[in-house]
């Protein structure tokens, strides 16, 4: 079979291959025209979905709920309309995990966010600031109930500001090798501190110090997979297997002590290269260019699934 | 306001908030109970290390002293813009502030943010809205970015985004455009204890904001797009 990038489809495409085919239900509809009226004030071409795509679905014949942004809207960008979708959908889930073993039809194994996001749309900052927090709140509301959060990284704008923050929040992320994650955008970074501090051109380095390997090798990333389509899909059938990781105490002074080892470690290292090789992984240099499945095999064990799931 | 002044007048000149260089910690006493206090100083860059050690005393809050309120103070020019705080994954750090923050609401600590002095974007997202409420100062500076600064990155022109931003709390910063949000719960006037024993005795159970947001008029549709997809 050949393979379909997940980096160029669109959302709608990545809803329509990855999932059962013909599963997904949406809600509000591009058809009910619920678009930013912040950027219809402000004379720029809104989207009657807000750029993200919501419903119900299922994956491998499990029910799930499911949100995917659309990358070549807004770069991703979360307005208030856009961010209050995200807030509804995770809230629908938790009120149907809350309602299970009653008479309550719908309740889903898992939520599953395809993000792909420059963090806060501009256009409408404040409102985008505070609905990203809000769907943290509402995200970490689903894990404290223990419904799995997957959250799925490849498409081509990556993900970064506060939806960088909000991937993190979830029980597991599943990254391509071209997928993308952080915070401040190496233009960003550039644009403050000058060229020296990050080239913003130098690829190779941004995917050093972004890219799905880097995570993957740090622990940030439990599942990576190529840049297609089919594969997702299979992480993210057995990421859902894998079942929740509650945020206990315990699980947070571990990740707080996980965290602390790796600033130690990279002090005045100056490429992810060298943090690599600290961190134990052979062949470091070699990164880059390893196959995926060889690459797996170099994580240092104990940055892999704490849970034992 | 400055940190030590502000500690001050909430809890008398014996309060126990230090600061070692930007980070703000320690307790104070307010009607005879004990308050942790956690935060930064001098518009400090929320780094992968500022965001641990925050992170930190939130855990040993929750360990050491079980129900305590957590009051959270505010003062950030927004996340370290640095190659090496990215490649370290400041987000996952960040995160993981949200998560002890949240991790301490859920076992009954009482979490107040307070922006006392500025708030910007990234150094404010995973502490002082991730608390069961946010207030400030009413001196206090919040925003994403400024006008010219959006103006130039939109590429649209700053006099429109300024007039639209009369009307619109969406587009222009300060601290009254996020109380009409809901981001801000209140402003703090008059006197500061009183100020904080009003707050305290008055946190939300949940998520509220985009109600306070419709209710204030300033972020009418966040609720009501919630509700649709409650309903759909």
């Amino acid at each position: 079979m050949s393979r379909l990038s997940y980096a160029e489809c669109s959302a709608r495409e990545r809803l329509a291959a990855l999932l059962d085919a013909g599963s997904f239900h949406e809600w509000l509809p591009p058809a009910q025209r619920v678009a930013s009226p912040h950027l219809a004030a402000l004379g720029v071409p809104s989207a009657f979905d807000d750029g993200v795509a919501i419903g119900r679905a299922r994956l491998g014949g499990r029910p799930v709920f499911v949100a995917a942004q659309e990358g070549a809207f807004m770069g991703g960008g979360v307005g208030e309309v856009h961010g209050a979708k995200l807030v509804g959908l995770l809230r629908r889930a938790q009120a149907a995990q809350t309602a299970q073993g009653s008479s309550q039809g719908e309740c889903p194994e898992a939520v599953l966010l395809l993000l792909e996001s420059g963090g806060v749309r501009l256009h409408e900052a404040n409102a985008g600031l505070i609905a990203v927090s809000e769907v943290m709140r509402a995200l970490l509301d689903l894990r404290a109930a223990g419904l799995p959060v997957v959250v799925l990284i490849g498409g081509g704008a990556g993900c970064f500001g506060g939806m960088g923050i909000v991937a993190s929040c979830a029980d597991r992320v599943v990254m391509s090798d071209v997928g993308r994650h952080a915070m401040s955008g190496p233009e960003v970074i550039e644009a403050s501190h000058g060229v020296e501090e990050f080239d913003s051109r130098d690829r190779a380095r941004v995917w050093r110090t972004t890219g799905g390997r880097h995570r993957y090798l740090c622990g940030d990333c439990d599942l990576l997979v190529e840049d297609d389509v089919a594969a997702f899909r299979a992480a993210a059938l057995l990421a859902i297997g894998q079942g929740p990781r509650p945020l206990t105490l315990a699980a947070l002074q571990a990740q707080q002590a996980v965290l602390e080892a790796r600033s130690r470690l990279a002090q005045g290292a100056d490429d992810a290269t060298a943090l690599w090789r600290r961190l134990g992984v052979t062949e470091a240099e070699a990164v880059p260019d390893l196959a995926l499945e060889r690459l797996r095999a170099l994580r240092p064990l104990h940055l892999a699934d704490d849970t034992g799931a | 306001m400055n940190w030590n002044d502000l500690a001050t007048a909430l809890f008398g000149a014996d309060h126990a908030v230090r600061a070692d260089g930007v980070f703000l910690s320690g307790t104070g006493q307010l009607d005879g109970r004990t308050l942790a206090v956690i935060g930064s100083t001098d518009h400090a860059a929320i780094g992968f290390d500022l965001a641990l050690r925050q992170a930190q005393a939130v855990l040993q809050v929750v360990v050491d002293a079980p129900g305590r309120p957590i009051l959270l103070l505010i003062d950030t020019q927004g996340q370290q813009l640095r190659r090496h705080d990215e490649m370290l994954g400041i987000h996952r750090a960040m995160a993981h502030l949200g998560q002890c923050i949240d991790l301490a609401r859920r076992q009954g600590h009482a979490v107040l943010g307070l922006v006392y002095d500025q708030a910007l974007s990234g150094g404010f997202i995973t502490s002082g809205l991730m608390a069961d409420a946010c207030d400030a100062l009413p001196g206090a500076e919040i925003r994403v970015m400024r006008l010219p600064a959006m103006a130039r990155i939109t590429r649209l022109p700053e006099a429109m985004l300024a007039e639209l931003s009369q009307a619109n709390p969406v587009f222009a910063p300060g601290v009254a455009n996020y109380v009409a949000m809901g981001g801000v719960r209140r402003l703090w006037q008059g006197d500061l204890t009183e100020a904080l024993r009003l707050a305290l005795a008055d946190l939300p159970a949940a998520d509220e904001r985009a109600r306070d947001g419709l209710a204030r008029g300033g972020r009418r549709l966040a609720d009501t797009v919630i509700r649709q997809v409650l309903s759909a």
